[in-house]
């Protein structure tokens, strides 16, 4: 039977803005920036996902998410997020460290190709050790109103992760509106997502605290109609760690403590781990932090 | 032998809910001439008149106010229409009962028509005059339109004059409001009269009352009514009018006074504004977000 | 409360790692991750030991002596002076003797006033807000996010209309009345008095202000930041005092406007004593909003609608939608997102910037609430409150809001003026309004549903002065603002705001 979108409540723009507001101005000080700290950074998915990326830019990358400081109170990241050539690579470099491997697939980043040839990706990305796979839903399929195609697309790919962990992008930037972020979210959600993500990384604006909120809201929702627990990932423009933290406030408000954990929320960015751990020295030292003392990668 | 015409005299009535009637009370006015000479009974409205006349007038006050604006205007332009038909008869009104010199009444009557007849075209005017878009700091359409207060007794002016009754009764109506026009006992002939030109002039029924008794009898039932929105008072004695307004604040009233101190001819274009509509209506202002 | 069958909706403590599938279907809002305090410092702020009143540009000692608490500590702030009829005759003498000089002012030079008097309220935001929270309780974060900035906001709106007031009314000669009295509130202590005296000074008044006896401290500083910036003495007087110094105001023969916010009952009051006179009167007075949500509603933005309309400022605003109107079948979605959304707020001391819910302004005022929320616990409604921790000093109250409410009861009739929501269900848009609009306030209703001419339906179908479509408590120096009924009369804001400063000829 073809999938039918499922009837959800409808998103005002004004007012999400404004709840998205609220969360940047709730103060984080000492103790509890502290512990926001080593959290976005334990749910970091550190990425590249250039055309110059090299094997030995990836492995420069494993290292530094498995011990981005040599402080061992500030945690490993969630994840290293590579295109999919540089999977085994990762996975090698990463071995024992609990750090996964993620890998963006499906023809990413517009998923413009034959379904089998993203199935296909998918298989093989997972067979050469991905333990998370990163898919894009076809926007053009989504806008042009076929749900139930967008719905099965995922779902299919979703059983071609096998046990790789699925995350679907929903490249909010190219759906424009939060009424379409929140269908969306709900189509990925029907289809087995373990994640619905933001963005590539490659659209203007990629995540945004009042897109999160929107999607958070039908993670909620959902939770609370199936029992199951959907993660999010916000991916995009998240550079700084206060900016991380009004995503962890907006999480913790939104979604509840059970969300604060790498397994249920994610951060896909490459400059913010450095600017968090520059906080972090600022709180240990009392100084605050010159770049010069943070490795790049 | 001449069969000269015997004229049939009028027994002048309430006009309650669209209906002429007589007071429940069984009394009546004795309208005499400006010489002092019997002209007419007159029913003498009752506190339970007025009572039934603020119902009818809650009643219609509903299908008034929703109306189109330009169907209002369409309305009273309509009683403009009536009221020139009649110039005749309320020149000679003023003339027998209020003692005008004859060319004065002719003019008066004429003011009065092109009073109603101005206030007919401001119905579909005022709230964008007055009224509009306020250009706040937020992403909301914000925007502020007039709504008729409700319930309006307006209480007339002694002496009958019809000038002054039109430029008391057109304001509220012409925004929207029921209203409910106590005429005093000494010249109720006047009122009763304009209730025969609302009565023939479309006026939704209820829309417009006329109740004619002692003015210091219906006051303070009227004031104190809780279902009565605002009064607008033309006139008055002291003593009346801060008994009026002391009693209005019952259900926090508005109270516009027309005073005879702050116009000084009543004919000429001090006489009307559109300020004086603005005394009856309730602005609301509302709000929607901007955003797709 | 506990011989009542009391719903409490409970924070949870330190959350487990979660299975990805579970039955329980319940959010976890616990201490995992705890936010420090963060705590505005209070240093700005230097209170002297006593305080008096400032008429015709001077500090002047006289009255009784009466203490200012911090609602939040109950501690003694600082004191000061109630105006007997004496000092209101100082007063409004001053302002008499200042009328002339100010009301023929190039009126360039009476916007510059304005103008400045709004930067000085941006420029010292900060000691401002502080100081606010110290003497009313409410949250530093509502204090530096509204109250202070739509304080100069409101300044600087009117310092515009002083120089163009020729242009505002088409067709009509407008001059200034003279003395204006005005008598404002507690709850929102310094934008109140902003939305008094900006006006008023723009269209040539000058004003005698009378603050809560609650909260006289911000009126204080707003009388030095009008000195400040040069405006005349006299032109702006503010006596304290309670009750009787207001009556006293009122009823002084030299005002010749009044302009009242707070209760219906004392609006009443007001409106009978000016009976007879030629003063001026405007009231802007109770409320009962409704705040209608429709199936077809945004409701993530209704919920915080719903929250924003009657847990800001405690519940302590008069345009407060302290009534929820559900429509029948999504009501235990609203009531589940409801729930969920209190166990996030914060309640506590109102100056940790991180603090939703602050105090009560008053003990009386905590007397009252606690007294409707027995009320409504009697009628038989169902309370359902935010188990919090409260503060052991200070009056607080959290957040609470019945259900099985019927249009009979008090909580659904009455003004309660506290964090306590009223929910009723609705089957049709006429049920809806018929409900909203049985009651003898008219000031605010929301609206919330995503079909636009139902919202345009609706708002013109409630009676109130102020109608929110898909949003709450919104308000702005160009909006207007003031109630149908019961909730007064004249509006506050806009180019209507004018108004009621204007004698209009025309």
């Amino acid at each position: 039977m073809s999938y039918v979108l499922p009837a959800i409540p409808s998103v005002d723009r004004v007012g999400a803005d404004a709840r998205a507001a609220v969360f940047t101005r709730r103060s984080i000080k000492n103790e509890a920036k502290r512990a926001a700290l080593a959290t976005m950074v334990a749910m970091t998915d550190l990425t590249t996902l250039e055309g110059m990326d090299t094997p030995d830019k990836v492995r420069r990358l494993c290292r530094k998410a498995i011990r981005p400081i040599p402080d061992e109170r500030v945690p490993s990241c969630a994840a290293v997020c590579v295109y999919p050539p540089f999977v085994s690579v990762a996975r090698e470099a990463l071995e024992g460290s609990g750090v996964a491997v993620a890998a963006v697939s499906t023809a990413f980043p517009s998923g413009h190709s034959f379904l089998d040839v993203r199935l296909d990706e998918t298989r093989r990305t997972v067979e050469a050790g991905a333990h998370e796979i990163d898919m894009v839903i076809d926007r053009g399929a989504f806008l042009a109103g076929e749900h139930a195609r967008v719905h099965d697309e995922v779902a299919a790919v979703k059983e071609a992760c096998g046990p790789a962990h699925l995350k679907v992008i929903l490249e909010t930037g190219e759906l424009q509106t939060y009424d379409n972020v929140r269908r969306a979210s709900q189509i990925a959600m029907d289809a087995g997502a373990d994640f619905i993500k933001t963005s590539t990384g490659k659209v203007t604006p990629a995540a945004t605290l009042p897109v999160c909120l929107v999607m958070s809201e039908a993670i909620r929702d959902h939770y609370l109609a199936t029992g199951v627990r959907v993660g999010l990932k916000a991916a995009g423009g998240i550079r700084t760690a206060k900016q991380a933290w009004q995503y962890l406030v907006m999480v913790k408000e939104t979604l509840g403590d059970a969300w604060l954990t790498p397994d249920l929320f994610r951060l896909g960015a490459s400059s913010l781990v450095n600017d968090a751990l520059q906080q972090w020295e600022r709180l240990e030292t009392g100084r605050y932090q010159s770049a010069d003392y943070f490795s790049e990668d | 032998m001449t069969n000269e015409h015997d004229p049939v005299r009028k027994t002048y009535k309430l006009y309650v809910g669209g209906q002429f009637v007589r007071s429940e009370s069984g009394r009546t006015l004795r309208q005499l001439d400006a010489r002092g000479a019997f002209f007419a009974n007159c029913a003498k409205g009752s506190r339970k008149d007025l009572r039934e006349a603020v119902r009818a007038a809650r009643g219609a006050f509903g299908g008034w106010s929703t109306r189109s604006a330009f169907n209002r205007s369409q309305i009273l332009y309509r009683l403009a229409e009536m009221l020139e038909g009649r110039a005749a008869a309320f020149t000679e009104l003023l003339v027998t009962l209020c003692g005008r010199d004859r060319d004065d009444a002719k003019r008066e009557v004429a003011a009065s028509v092109d009073r109603v007849f101005w206030y007919a075209g401001w119905c579909d005017k005022f709230t964008q005059v007055l009224g509009g878009v306020n250009p706040i700091a937020s992403p909301y359409n914000n925007f502020s339109f007039a709504e008729p207060t409700g319930v309006v007794v307006v209480v007339a002016p002694r002496g009958g004059g019809l000038i002054e009754l039109v430029s008391a009764l057109l304001p509220p109506l012409a925004a929207g409001n029921a209203c409910l026009v106590l005429v005093d006992a000494d010249v109720p002939v006047i009122g009763l009269e304009l209730a025969e030109v609302v009565a023939t002039s479309d006026v939704p029924a209820g829309v417009v009352g006329v109740l004619a008794s002692e003015i210091t009898e219906l006051v303070p039932h009227a004031a104190d009514h809780m279902d009565v929105n605002a009064i607008a008072c033309f006139g008055g004695d002291p003593e009346l009018r801060r008994d009026l307004a002391e009693r209005a604040a019952a259900n926090i009233k508005r109270v516009a006074w027309f005073d005879e101190r702050s116009v000084v001819d009543w004919l000429a274009d001090e006489g009307r504004s559109p300020y004086w509509i603005e005394k009856f209506v309730e602005w609301k202002t509302s709000w929607h977000p901007v955003g797709v | 409360m506990s011989e009542f069958d009391v719903k409490e909706i409970q924070p949870q403590a330190k959350a487990p790692r979660p299975p990805r599938t579970d039955g329980a279907r319940e959010l976890l809002f616990g201490d995992l991750w705890e936010y420090a305090p963060s705590r505005e410092s209070t240093d700005l702020v230097r209170l002297d030991p006593c305080y008096g009143h400032y008429v015709g540009g001077e500090w002047i000692d006289g009255g009784a002596r009466f203490e200012v608490l911090n609602p939040a500590t109950e501690e003694v702030l600082t004191e000061v002076q109630a105006a007997g009829p004496e000092i209101v005759d100082r007063a409004v003498e001053a302002a008499r003797d200042a009328f002339h000089g100010w009301a023929t002012l190039h009126p360039s030079r009476r916007a510059k006033c304005l103008y400045h008097i709004g930067r000085a309220i941006q420029e010292r935001s900060r000691e401002l807000a502080v100081l606010e929270t110290l003497d009313n309780g409410k949250p530093i974060r509502e204090t530096r996010d509204v109250d202070v900035p739509l304080a100069a906001a409101h300044f600087l709106y009117y310092a515009g209309w002083a120089d163009k007031l020729d242009y505002a009314f088409p067709g009509a000669k407008v001059s200034p009345l003279g003395v204006a009295g005005q008598v404002i509130p507690w709850n929102f202590p310094l934008l109140m008095a902003a939305w008094k005296i900006a006006p008023a000074l723009a269209c040539g008044n000058t004003v005698v202000l009378k603050p809560a006896e609650t909260t006289p401290l911000t009126a204080i500083w707003l009388a030095r930041i009008c000195e400040e910036a040069g405006v005349p003495p006299g032109v702006v007087n503010v006596v304290q005092g309670d009750g009787d110094t207001g009556r006293a105001l009122v009823s002084h023969p030299g005002v010749d406007k009044i302009a009242f916010t707070g209760s219906t009952e004392v609006g009443r009051e007001i409106q009978r004593t000016l009976a007879g006179t030629e003063k001026r009167l405007t009231l802007e007075l109770g409320g009962k909003g409704a705040n209608i949500v429709f199936e077809d509603a945004p409701l993530d933005q209704a919920v915080e609608g719903i929250v924003d309309g009657i847990w800001f400022n405690q519940g302590q605003v008069c345009c407060a939608g302290s009534r929820l109107l559900v429509q029948e079948s999504i009501l235990d979605t609203v009531l589940t997102k409801l729930r969920h959304r209190i166990a996030t707020l914060r309640v506590g001391d109102p100056l940790d910037k991180n603090t939703d819910v602050g105090a009560i302004n008053s003990r009386s005022q905590l007397d009252r609430v606690r007294r409707y929320v027995d009320i409504g616990v009697e009628e038989g409604a169902q309370m359902h409150r935010l188990a919090c921790e409260l503060p052991s000093r200070g009056y607080f109250f959290p957040p609470t809001f019945f259900t099985g409410v019927a249009q009979s009861h008090r909580i659904a009739q009455e003004e309660i003026f506290g964090p306590v929501l009223a929910i009723q269900t609705f089957r049709t848009p006429k049920e809806a309004v018929d409900l909203a609009n049985n009651s003898p306030y008219g000031l605010s209703a929301g609206v919330w549903s995503d079909k636009g001419s139902k919202v345009f339906a609706m708002s013109r179908a409630l009676r109130a002065g102020v109608v929110w479509g898909n949003t709450f408590n919104q308000l702005d120096p160009a909006s207007p603002f003031g109630g149908y009924k019961e909730s007064g009369f004249g509006r506050e804001g806009g180019r209507h705001g004018l108004l009621p400063y204007l004698e209009i000829k025309g």
